[in-house]
């Protein structure tokens, strides 16, 4: 079966942001840019898949500017087969990039999507529900295990109280969590072997996708600063402080 | 304005969670209803009925939701949810689950994990790990929004007395089914109300010495919650992790032990009231967000504060 998995470029997890001083975005001026941390879980599943024998193709798209190529050159370098770029700006809300998704799911017809529970930008959660309701599939999210059986995949998903498995019936979509496995680092050979593979840049109105947003951003501040705390010397000069200073115990 | 309230529940008893949502509404201003939707949750409604400030509370009692399934408890919210200018959701991995999928049914944006609102279109979230806060407008038909507790002060649980009223066709998608779910289990408060956490970190070691936390959590009536890297190595379990990608927690109280401060995990606790870090590198991170920082071997302070407790 065919694999889609969605890769969003993002700024590296190591990165502390800093936001401009006319308060209207954050400066990703000069900062290192990566592939979501939870898109490389999905490339990683994928990619076990391929080698137990359930998929036999993966295709990573991704919604962005064109230097998303180098997270999608990633995703071919980790194992996907070939890439798919959708050429757009990199402010679209998460209704967009599902329903150009949802296109390219249309185009490709997979049996499974995997993609990032969340983006470590936006941190909005949201982009694999939606696709998977435009689409009309089941969803697993936040998923720590993924088993593909016949034409079903059943889910273990990390929630509040524990874990939860769902049997979802295939097409379906998969959102990773971070216990469902550890990526792999690209090998040299493999990252020379990617520079070759297929990567087809496609524009939303291509796909007949409008990605106008109903949500604009006003402003962007950094959060409240702590004041600075101090340093006790002592277990018991800590217990005196909660107790007569702090008054929480 | 009317707002659409999604009780978060276990079919038997309404999540505090909830309540903090309705305190949200309140803040948007309007008729509130709260939507009970689950298998055998009629004692939900009658608590959500008595919640403070909520107007009517719908009832949607059918095998289809007893387990939440988001592709079918989405078909019904979207469906009441066309009445409505705003569908407020607690943002649990529960909510998280399906609101997304009223939103695209809705074919409305989503606005996730709002801590504060400004006006009745415009709202407060973090973005990259709470590094920045975004102030967002929505001109958006129906709002779908999820709320993030520790952004607004619980609304009384008692006081009101709304009416309740049963809807709602059963919606199954038959796409998804249940097979299980493997619960923690614990005597301790829950992480997201608690009035005092205590986590640790990969400093501990191993789980067996996460004994050490429990008790001084016993003593204090603490949660206990930990870092990514604790639950990575299998120290403890998944529902324990706090931060950008687990648990949101502000309690009076937190004390981080063995945990060096990475922005992931500052993410979930950096708004805590007071903070106690404990490291034996005074260099770690968290000490720039503590209110007391104490360097020292969490083997020979842990217990040494377990026992003057
Ligand atoms: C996409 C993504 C999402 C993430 N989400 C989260 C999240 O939600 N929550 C989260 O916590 N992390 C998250 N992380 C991970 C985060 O980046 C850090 O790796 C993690 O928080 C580190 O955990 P730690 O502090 O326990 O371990 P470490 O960074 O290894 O720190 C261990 C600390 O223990 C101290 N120590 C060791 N021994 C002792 C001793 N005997 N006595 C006293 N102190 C001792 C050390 O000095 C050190 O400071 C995420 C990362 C990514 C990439
Ligand atoms: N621009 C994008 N291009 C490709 N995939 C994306 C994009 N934005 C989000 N996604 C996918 O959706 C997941 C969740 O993102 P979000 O809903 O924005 O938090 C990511 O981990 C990706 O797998």
């Amino acid at each position: 079966m065919k694999i889609l998995v969605a890769v969003k470029r993002v700024v590296d997890y190591n990165v502390k942001v800093r936001v401009k001083a006319d308060n209207s975005a954050v400066d990703l001026a000069n900062v290192k840019m990566s592939m979501n941390p939870f898109c490389e879980i999905a490339v990683e599943e994928a990619v076990r898949l391929k080698e137990k024998g359930v998929a036999t193709e993966i295709v990573a798209v991704s919604v962005g500017p064109t230097a998303a190529q180098e997270q999608l050159r990633t995703a071919l370098a980790l194992g996907a087969d070939r890439a798919i770029l959708v050429e757009a700006g990199d402010d679209l809300s998460s209704l967009a990039i599902a329903k150009l998704l949802k296109a390219v799911v249309d185009k490709e017809q997979p049996q499974l999507v995997i993609l990032g529970k969340q983006a470590i930008d936006s941190d909005n959660n949201q982009t694999g529900q939606m696709l998977a309701a435009l689409s009309g599939y089941a969803q697993g999210t936040f998923a720590s295990a993924v088993e593909v059986s016949g034409d079903k995949v059943k889910v273990t998903r990390e929630i509040d109280g524990g874990l939860q498995t769902v049997d979802l019936t295939l097409p379906a979509i998969v959102t990773t969590d971070l216990r469902l496995n550890e990526p792999r680092y690209a090998s040299l050979p493999n990252i020379m072997k990617a520079k070759k593979k297929q990567l087809d840049v496609l524009k939303p109105d291509e796909l007949g996708v409008s990605t106008a947003s109903t949500v604009k951003t006003l402003k962007v501040e950094a959060p409240a600063a702590r004041s600075a705390g101090i340093k006790v010397k002592s277990v018991d000069e800590l217990v005196d402080k909660l107790k007569n200073e702090a008054k929480v115990i | 304005m009317t707002i659409l309230v999604i009780a978060e529940h276990n079919n038997a008893t309404l999540n505090a969670a909830t309540l903090n949502t309705v305190a949200a509404a309140q803040a948007i201003g309007g008729d509130i209803a709260v939507l009970v939707a689950g298998a055998g949750c009629a004692a939900v409604a009658d608590a959500a009925a008595k919640v403070a400030g909520v107007s009517k509370v719908l009832l949607a009692d059918n095998a289809a939701y007893g387990h939440q399934l988001p592709e079918n408890i989405a078909l019904l919210i979207a469906e009441l949810g066309k009445d409505y200018s705003h569908i407020l959701v607690p943002a649990s991995t529960n909510g998280k689950n399906y609101a997304p999928r009223v939103a695209a049914l809705l074919d409305v944006d989503q606005i996730s994990e709002i801590i504060a609102v400004d006006s009745a279109d415009t709202f407060k979230r973090p973005i990259y790990a709470g590094n920045a806060i975004a102030t967002v407008q929505s001109s958006a038909a129906i709002k779908v929004i999820t709320v993030r507790s520790t952004g607004f002060d619980a609304v009384a649980a008692e006081g009101g007395s709304a009416a309740i009223e049963n809807v709602g066709a059963a919606h199954d998608a038959g796409v998804s089914a249940f097979v299980g779910e493997e619960l923690a289990k614990s005597d301790r408060p829950e992480l997201a109300g608690a009035k005092i956490v205590v986590s640790g970190g990969r400093g501990m070691q191993n789980g067996d010495n996460f004994e050490m936390l429990y008790k001084v959590a016993d003593k204090l009536g603490a949660a206990v919650g930990a870092s990514r890297a604790a639950v990575d190595a299998g120290f403890v379990p998944n529902d324990m992790q706090v931060g950008q990608t687990g648990k949101i927690v502000a309690p009076q109280l937190y004390v981080a032990v063995g945990i060096s401060g990475a922005i992931q995990h500052l993410a979930g606790m950096k708004d805590s009231k007071v903070i106690v870090a404990i490291n034996k590198d005074e260099e770690a991170p968290i000490f720039s967000v503590a209110d007391y920082g104490l360097v020292a071997d969490l083997f020979e302070a842990v217990p040494e504060l377990e026992g003057k407790l």
